[in-house]
Order: structure tokens, then C-alpha cells, then sequence
């Protein structure tokens, strides 16, 4: 067999794949562990159908619910539109978009291209593959719809949104409510949305894609804000799978009588 | 305060080589390049090293120092441990020529590749005239001192030599973005289409944006953020967006 890469005949010789004397695999190694940790949470919940509305709060694993079998929710996004042959989680008929969002999204590439894929694990350590093709062909190639991806994860921030004002009613319906569930919807939305707005697609879509920005002065200054919270993409990648999960079991430990949500007035 | 330090060089050619080992003397407020200079007056008098500025400008001294690309006059010796052993070897990603000196004429040949700036046709020489906001795009891409550390860690090509062929590489994909989005190229109007050619003739989709680039630029230019992505971006309006293929066409019916 040829040698590849640092191996090859042209390069030095140096028989080790890297010479890195840092602890390299750290990074690779948490971001793994963190992404795994919401993978099963998530799976866990969406497939569970149960726990996810304690009024008057849902979980946003559920929202909007678009099929029969979701349990009432009183002004909430709970649409029906899929009919009662839907027998599974109504979960999963909305989280393909915000997954697929996070998929696509080119900080989780980077995230998962090194931890999972160790392509490359780590900047100058040699990757295992013999061959590497890129996002140039099938299945790599549909990254680029990501941009598809952000139009929806807009649309599901907007009714995010709207769930997190409900919050704002009692169990009643009634306004000029707010418990801790509220407080919790409420910082999930905020970076539900900055990080939906820092994606890169975002970034482009507003202002990036132009040459002149002088003849676009309101675009130029989107595009300026889009790229300030762009630059803090992956923390806000973070913080809001953080944030997502921490108000679905929120809303899960209500719903399922594990406490009584603390009311502030 | 001086200190003895130890250090492994490599020392070879295309045929072969290995790590040599040297203890050297370190003083005060030195960087890696003065102790390999101290090497060569000292006990290598032959070993070969690219250097020029000593001011991380010249973007000549590129090399790996422990496993890492790095310029060697702007690697402080303060960052190691006094009982660290300091690795120092040629960029990796390219043929070695002889010790320390590696032959980055695929840099060159790639950059013959990328079509030169064009001049709007009603502009002559010297009537350039550009807003700031327009230009300020470009103008942080050309920061950039070809010292090729971007080249040599890009591990499309470093771990892939067959690659080499089909991809520019981060460097030169940052070129396209830097005419592409200069406000007075009229590569378009010349039939260039910088976006098609990103994609189709240097390589853009290999890039998958794991951002090494970025973190190895001694300028530090975000080469992902600003320009590969955007680049990205750019290629997905022309080819896979469904509002701007459905915006295309209704301008171009109403024409």
C-alpha cells in the first residue's frame, strides 16, 4: 500500500501521525459527550408523548403540535393538521426541522465532523480515512440546505415565541401570570433566537450576499448585527441545546408531579 | 535568566531523515527562530531554514512546532515549559527539500488558477474610487502574508495528497471570496462567474469548515466565518435556493 497524507514519499519522514504534546483530544472528546447526552435525552423525550403540556406551559419538543393525539392546550399552537392516523409521538413530526437546522448548521458540522467523524480530530492530526471526498458529493452535498433548514427554524422560533408569551397567562387563561416556567420559556426563547440569528445562512441572507453595501445602508447594518452575534455562534449553539432541554424537562418535571411551579404573581 | 533547553529538529531530505536532538542555550525574551539561528552558528551549521523578516510579515519561517503550524519568529519561547522538549519540524502538507525548507510551489500553481481582478471597462487607472463599508470585506482578507500554515493544515490536502489536484485550498479559496466580493471587480461582466468556479474548479465543497484554518492564521483573518462560508453561501444561492432560482425567474420573464 502507498503511504497517504503525512506519510506520503514527498513529505518528511516522520513516522507519527502528529507531534501535538497538548491534550488535543479534550475538545473533540466533551463535545462528543455533550452532544450524546442531548441525543438520548431527546430521543427519550420525543419518542416518550407524554409529560410535555403542565398549563400554562409546553414543552418546545412539542410545539407546535400537529397532530390528533396532542393533549389539548388552551390558545397554543395545537393545530391538528396531520389527523387522528398519526399513532406516535406528535414530537416527531415537528423536531425534524429544528434537528435538521442543527445538522446542517456549519458550527454542529465542524462539532461533529471532528468528535464523530475525526475528519480531522484535531488541526494537524492525521485523520484515519484513506479517502476523503468533502461535501463535494451525496449524502455531504445536502448540507447546502441549510439555508431551506433556517427558513423553518424561523418560522418554529416565531411559535416558540408564542408559546413563551402564553406563559404570561395563568392555568385559566388568564394574564398577568408568571412562575419560574415563565422565566424559563422566556430565556430559552432569547437564545432560540440569537442563535437562529447568528447562522451564517442568516448572515448572508440579510446582507452578505451583496456587493455594494453602500447602497443598502439598512441591510449593511443587518448584516453588522447578524455578524456581531455571529461570531459567538457556537456558544450560542450551546446555549441554546442547553436552554431546550432544560425547558423540556422543566416542563416535564411539572407535568409529571414532580414539584408545583414556584408562582411570582 | 537563560536556561539550557532541549530541542529535536529534524534533519533530512526527500530521501530521508529524522529527529535530531540538540541541547541550546535559551535567553530572556527569545523566540523559536533565534535558537534555531543559535543552532546554525553554533552546532548545525548546514541545517536549512526559510526565514526573511523576523517580524511575522514575510510569512516566510513557516514550520510545525510541537505538532502545531506556526511561524518561528512568532512562537515566544515563554510559551514552553523550561523542561519541555521542543519539537520542531518542516510543514508536513508539502514535499520537504531539505531540513527545515519545503517546496510550497502548489501554493503558486494554485494561485495561477484564480482569474486576476477585473478592471471595470469605464475606469482607467487611478479613477478607483470605493466606500469603505464596500471595500472592508476584501480588505481583511488581504492581511494575508502567504505563509501557508492554512495550506499545510488544511487536512483535505495534508492528509490527502490525491486532493491536491481538485482543491485550491483555504488560501485561495479566500481569494475568490476577496474578488467576488470586491465592489469593483467586473469579473461577472467579463463572463467570470467567481461563484460557479469556486465550486466547480477549486474544490470549495471539500472544504468542510472545521475551521482549522482559522485557528493556525497568524494574521487572524476568520478565513471560515468571512470567507469560506459566505463563499458557501454564495455557491447555494446560484444552485439550491428555492426563492432565489424562483426570484431568477420571475425577473427574468418580467425582462
Amino acid at each position: 500500500m502507498t503511504a497517504r497524507g503525512v506519510h506520503h514519499a514527498s513529505r518528511a519522514a516522520i513516522p507519527a501521525r502528529h507531534l501535538r504534546t497538548d491534550r488535543w483530544w479534550l475538545v473533540p472528546a466533551g463535545t462528543a459527550a455533550g452532544l450524546l447526552v442531548f441525543v438520548v435525552y431527546s430521543t427519550w423525550r420525543a419518542f416518550a408523548g407524554d409529560d410535555y403540556y403542565a398549563a400554562p406551559y409546553v414543552s418546545p419538543f412539542y410545539s407546535p403540535c400537529v397532530a390528533e393525539n396532542c393533549v389539548p392546550m388552551k390558545g397554543g399552537a395545537d393545530w391538528e393538521i396531520f389527523g387522528a392516523w398519526w399513532g406516535l409521538s406528535p414530537a416527531l413530526l415537528i423536531l425534524i426541522f429544528p434537528l435538521g437546522f442543527r445538522l446542517t448548521c456549519y458550527y454542529y458540522r465542524k462539532a461533529y465532523y471532528r468528535s464523530f467523524w475525526a475528519s480531522p480530530p484535531a488541526c494537524a492530526v492525521a485523520e484515519p480515512h484513506k479517502k476523503y471526498g468533502g461535501e463535494t458529493r451525496f449524502p455531504l452535498i445536502l448540507q447546502n440546505v441549510h439555508r431551506y433548514f433556517f427558513y423553518f427554524a424561523v418560522i418554529v422560533a416565531l411559535i416558540l415565541t408564542y408559546d413563551t408569551a402564553l406563559g404570561f397567562r395563568d392555568e385559566r387563561g388568564e394574564w398577568g401570570h408568571m412562575g419560574l416556567g415563565t422565566l424559563v420559556l422566556l430565556a430559552n426563547i432569547v437564545l432560540i433566537w440569537a442563535y437562529t440569528l447568528s447562522c451564517h445562512s442568516c448572515r448572508h441572507i440579510v446582507g452578505g450576499r451583496l456587493k455594494h453595501f453602500s447602497k443598502h445602508p439598512v441591510r449593511y447594518r443587518l448584516w453588522s448585527w447578524a455578524g456581531k452575534l455571529n461570531s459567538r455562534h457556537a456558544l450560542l449553539a450551546w446555549a441554546s441545546l442547553v436552554s431546550v432541554m432544560a425547558a423540556d424537562l422543566y416542563v416535564y418535571l411539572v407535568a409529571s408531579g414532580v414539584f408545583d411551579d414556584p408562582r411570582f404573581f | 535568566m537563560s536556561y539550557q533547553a532541549h530541542f529535536k529538529v529534524w534533519r533530512g531530505d526527500a530521501v530521508g531523515g529524522g529527529l535530531a536532538d540538540f541541547e541550546i542555550a535559551v535567553n530572556e525574551g527569545e523566540v523559536v527562530l533565534d535558537i534555531i539561528h543559535r543552532l546554525q552558528a553554533t552546532q548545525a551549521p548546514d541545517l536549512a531554514v526559510r526565514w526573511n523578516c523576523k517580524a511575522g510579515k514575510c510569512g516566510s519561517c513557516s514550520a510545525e512546532i510541537n505538532g502545531r503550524p506556526r511561524l518561528l519568529c512568532m512562537t515566544r519561547m515563554s510559551v514552553f515549559g523550561q523542561d519541555e522538549t521542543v519539537t520542531v519540524t518542516p510543514l508536513r502538507a508539502f514535499p520537504v527539500v531539505r531540513d527545515l525548507v519545503t517546496d510550497v510551489s502548489f501554493n503558486y500553481a494554485k494561485a495561477r488558477e484564480v482569474p486576476a481582478f477585473v478592471p471595470p471597462a469605464d475606469l482607467k487607472a487611478g479613477e478607483y474610487r470605493m466606500r469603505q463599508e464596500d471595500v472592508g470585506r476584501s480588505q481583511e482578507f488581504r492581511k494575508c502574508i502567504e505563509c501557508f500554515l492554512c495550506q499545510d493544515t488544511c487536512h483535505v490536502v495534508r492528509d490527502h495528497e490525491e486532493n491536491k489536484a481538485a482543491f485550491a485550498g483555504p488560501r485561495f479559496l479566500m481569494r475568490v471570496a476577496e474578488l467576488d466580493m470586491h465592489p469593483l471587480d467586473a469579473a461577472d461582466e467579463m463572463g467570470v462567474d467567481r461563484k460557479r468556479s469556486a465550486q466547480e474548479e477549486h474544490g470549495l465543497g471539500y472544504c468542510n469548515i472545521t475551521k482549522c484554518c482559522t485557528e493556525v492564521c497568524p494574521e487572524h483573518i476568520k478565513i471560515t466565518d468571512n470567507a469560506l462560508i459566505p463563499l458557501k453561501e454564495r455557491a447555494v444561492d446560484r444552485k439550491y435556493d428555492p426563492l432565489v432560482w424562483l426570484g431568477n425567474k420571475i425577473r427574468r420573464r418580467g425582462e
